[in-house]
């Protein structure tokens, strides 16, 4: 607050300060942006796909290979996520929704079989730390930056004019002995 | 005024900074206890302590049968494949069982998933395998009770009731208390760090 104020008095620097400032806020924002549309792009469910292989190929990448290492139901070249493709196909032909499909595989393997996790309880952790993590990374790097430039705006404060006024006396005094 | 102006920009700031800062070291060295004592491998069973979903199996010797048949009897149910060296293991360990429990009222069976039928049959004769086996050639049983390794070995009560889930190949206890289990209704499962936990009594 006492050092808001002091700028403000100050006319010379507020305005580049504003600017500056303007700046780095305009930068966070797109910043923010930039990574929501990223997530909301990699959510985004486009048109169903007509196709039924497109279609197992869309619900199987939901699911987990669960004798694998991080790879889904769909990438995974082993024979249980083969079965369980085959298995997808077999119940999407039957008429079944694919959260039909998927609260069947939750049924039998639990939650776990489901790469992203439910947006639920202890789950949120998860989704929202991230997030947290990034606004915590921005308003560290928000007061970093008000700290610089408050300390460069310190050092380009105005002298003093009757300081500078008895610098330069005391100045003339020193060197009129000498010049004389 | 002053001294309140002086106390909320440095002590009273500091400390909620502080308070923060302790509470987000809090919060990440809390998650990370909580992960690093979980068993990631680790697959809790869904199924344990419900209904075992019913299946019809061909057996080899060419019969079928219907899991649903041997309500009223503790069915030992193994899933298993020849490739598999734990299921190896415990061959010879699951037929002298058999051979201890089959006038008990005890039902053994096999279910053979991702295999061949020649190697499957192979295995039988090799351990001298008697009580009923049969192949699901799609595995569609193993998905049905959540199976991702094999061995794996479920316990059913006499009203169809899986009670115990066990992964990995078998020791004689584990069969002789689960199977004894099974037979008074005690359903039970593997908690967290493998602690042995009741999770109810009929």
């Amino acid at each position: 607050m006492r050092s808001r104020l002091g700028r403000a008095g100050r006319a010379e620097s507020t305005v580049p300060a504003l600017l500056g400032r303007r700046w780095q806020v305009a930068g966070l924002l797109s910043l923010a942006l930039a990574i929501s549309g990223v997530a909301v792009g990699a959510s985004g469910a486009g048109s169903p796909p007509s196709d039924l292989e497109e279609r197992v190929r869309e619900v199987a990448s939901e699911l987990r290979c669960v004798v694998c290492q991080n790879l889904s139901v769909a990438d995974s070249p082993s024979d249980l996520a083969k079965e369980m493709r085959n298995l997808v196909r077999e119940l999407l032909q039957q008429g079944k929704t694919p959260e039909e499909i998927q609260a069947y595989f939750v049924s039998r393997y639990g939650e776990y079989v489901l790469l992203s996790p439910p947006k639920r309880g202890f789950n949120l952790l998860v989704w929202g730390l991230p997030f947290l993590a990034i606004a915590a990374g921005a308003w560290g790097i928000y007061l970093v930056t008000r700290r610089w430039t408050a300390q460069r705006e310190d050092s380009e404060q105005p002298v003093d004019p009757s300081y500078a006024a008895r610098v330069r006396r005391e100045l003339q005094e020193r060197e009129g002995p000498a010049g004389s | 005024m002053p001294t309140f102006e002086v106390l909320k920009g440095s002590r009273a700031v500091r400390w909620w900074k502080v308070v923060l800062v302790l509470a987000a070291i809090g919060g990440v060295v809390t998650l990370l206890a909580y992960g690093f004592t979980t068993d990631p491998r680790a697959i809790p069973s869904t199924l344990t302590g419900k209904p075992a979903p019913d299946f019809s199996l061909t057996l080899f010797d060419g019969r079928t049968i219907q899991l649903s048949d041997f309500r009223g009897k503790v069915v030992f149910l193994n899933f298993w494949a020849s490739w598999c060296p734990p299921c190896r293991a415990e061959a010879r360990l699951l037929e002298q069982s058999w051979q201890r429990y089959k006038d008990q009222g005890v039902v053994f069976l096999g279910v053979d998933i991702q295999d061949t039928e020649e190697a499957a049959r192979r295995f039988i004769q090799e351990f001298g395998v008697t009580y009923m086996n049969g192949r699901d050639p799609n595995n569609r049983i193993g998905i049905d009770y959540g199976v991702y390794g094999i061995p794996e070995t479920f316990f059913i009560d006499k009203e169809g009731r899986i009670t115990y889930k066990h992964i990995g190949a078998l020791g004689w206890e584990t069969i002789l208390v689960k199977v004894g289990d099974a037979a008074r209704g005690i359903a039970s499962t593997e908690g967290k760090s493998r602690d042995y936990q009741a999770i109810s009594v009929r």
